[in-house]
């Protein structure tokens, strides 16, 4: 397994992954819109928001606020840990293992394939987010709008590594379902995901620790809030860090678990 | 009627033994439940730790009642409706159906009650709980009719949203792989966490006639407050019984347009 063959086969995965979203693309659809919880937050805190701003987030900072979260949402969001418990419980992981490509590759690269398609859902939003009220809780510094990008590709790798991670367990354990509702309790809370981390006070602090912040509310921020260039350092470093510990750690936790794996029905 | 009854309970006797079999998962997907009952409060504790009232008249113990009812409407569509739905789905696929069919009892009383996870009961615990301790916070009992009204009430809201859910299990009838919209009407009904009057214009429109949340939670949370009107209490039964009929007819037509996938 070259480097140089992952390289050639990357668009043809691609291309793939493609073709299977489209394959079911009224489910892949169904599957889009059902990411409306920021939408039903924005509701809420907007009309929390309505009459005087609730801790210096007025009604517009809370629409640019979720509007960004729904983006960033939209272009990170996977499904590759039930994707791969089934994969193992099949016995269909079997196949994936006798081709000459790392299956995380070959997952990531037919991921990746569905984001063309989560674009036709974000850019509107985007759209909707420059023109609509919240054009003036919006960054201008040109800084941090050529981060915006970068960030989400680091929110998009540390999301996929970490789903990816919990997909391994499948390996040791039959129900990685608890596992991956923790996992997605744990997101909810602590990403800003709900609610701007600010707002949650004293667990804003434990928040700035964990893998979490750095999958949603990074980018986020960046697009919304004004902050000091030593913070975006912060921002982007932490990132970086995170998106080397998640990677490191499924690609370990494949390989431990990869050696336990029995081909069931295969 | 007493039929179907029976047969419920031996269903559910069926498959609270499987739950029970696997005792650790039980008891791990009842504490993941009752975390997610606790994460769901985090909004309403924060917005309240600020304000005294989110809309007009729903200050935090209106509010956690909402949240109660909601708690409770969902501890019954996951815990028996929506498994019992996508067992439905995956039978059509399978072509399992057919059986369903065979049998000397209605078909939609045989599929809606098919499969439960028991250890939603844990929901419907919590959902009791909230609601009286809220009640306590309020300082004030409602009386034995608005009592009576919110149970009824939370009847009406559960069979509006099984209706709901009916309707989405029917389309897999023309559509076979739609489990998707299951999950997507699902995340729509995660509005139902908050009085309708929380949202403006367009949603309120939505969620009160389009996607009926008020009917499934504010409405049976405002007879328990007593302060339902007696239009709006009709209009919410009338409007709960009017969806299912409509469940009933589409589930009928949909159902004629089975060809079983096993022949």
């Amino acid at each position: 397994m070259t480097a140089g063959r992952t390289l050639r086969a990357l668009p043809t995965l691609w291309r793939i992954g493609v073709a299977e979203s489209l394959a079911y693309r009224a489910e892949f659809l169904v599957w889009i819109l059902t990411t409306t919880q920021p939408l039903i937050m924005l509701g809420l805190w907007t009309s929390v928001a309505r009459l005087q701003p609730f801790a210096q987030y007025s009604s517009a900072d809370f629409v640019a606020y979720f509007l960004a979260a729904l983006i960033v949402r939209q272009l990170t969001g996977n499904w590759v840990a039930w994707q791969m418990s089934e994969d193992i419980r099949s016995g269909a992981m079997a196949m994936r293992l006798l081709r000459p490509i790392h299956p995380f590759v070959a997952y990531a690269a037919s991921h990746a394939a569905a984001i063309p398609f989560r674009t036709i859902i974000a850019v509107p939003v985007a759209v909707i987010l420059l023109v609509g009220s919240g054009s003036s809780a919006l960054t201008s510094d040109p800084l941090r709008i050529a981060l915006v990008l970068p960030s989400i590709a680091l929110a998009w790798l540390i999301t996929f590594a970490l789903l990816f991670a919990i997909g391994a367990l499948a390996f040791f354990l039959t129900q990685t379902m608890a596992i991956a509702n923790l996992y997605f309790a744990l997101y909810s809370l602590f990403s800003g995901y709900l609610m701007p981390l600010e707002l949650l006070g004293p667990v804003a602090k434990l928040a700035r620790w964990l893998p979490f912040r750095f999958m949603l509310s990074a980018p986020v921020e960046l697009m919304t809030r004004t902050q000091h260039r030593d913070d975006l350092v912060r921002l982007l470093g932490g990132q970086l860090a995170w998106a080397a510990i998640t990677l490191a750690g499924a690609l370990v936790l494949w390989h431990r678990g990869v050696r336990r794996f029995e081909a069931v029905g295969g | 009627m007493i039929r179907i009854l029976r047969l419920f309970a031996l269903q559910f006797r069926v498959s609270a033994a499987a739950a029970m079999a696997y005792r650790a998962n039980f008891l791990a997907e009842g504490a993941m439940s009752a975390a997610w009952t606790v994460l769901n409060l985090v909004p309403l504790i924060v917005v309240f730790g600020q304000r005294d009232e989110i809309a007009p008249g729903w200050d935090r113990p209106s509010a956690l009642i909402v949240m109660g009812y909601f708690t409770g409407v969902h501890a019954v569509i996951e815990g028996t409706i929506s498994p019992s739905l996508q067992d439905l789905v995956e039978k059509i696929r399978s072509g399992a159906f057919d059986y369903v069919l065979l049998k000397p009892v209605d078909a939609q009383a045989m599929i809606s009650a098919s499969r439960y996870q028991p250890w939603r009961v844990f929901d419907l615990l919590a959902a009791v709980a909230i609601v009286v301790y809220a009640l306590i916070q309020r300082g004030e009992w409602p009386s034995a009719a608005d009592l009576a009204l919110g149970l009824v009430l939370f009847g009406a809201g559960v069979l509006a949203t099984y209706a709901l859910w009916m309707v989405c299990a029917a389309a897999s009838f023309w559509v076979v792989r739609l489990d998707n919209l299951m999950f997507l009407l699902g995340s729509i009904f995660d509005v139902a966490r908050w009085p309708v009057q929380v949202f403006h214009g367009v949603w309120r429109t939505v969620f009160t006639f389009v996607i009926p949340v008020a009917v499934m939670t504010t409405a049976p949370a405002m007879a328990l407050l007593g302060r339902l009107e007696a239009t709006w209490t009709l209009a919410t039964v009338a409007g709960s019984l009017a969806l299912l009929a409509l469940s009933r007819v589409i589930w009928r037509t949909a159902i004629r347009s089975y060809t079983s996938a096993s022949s």
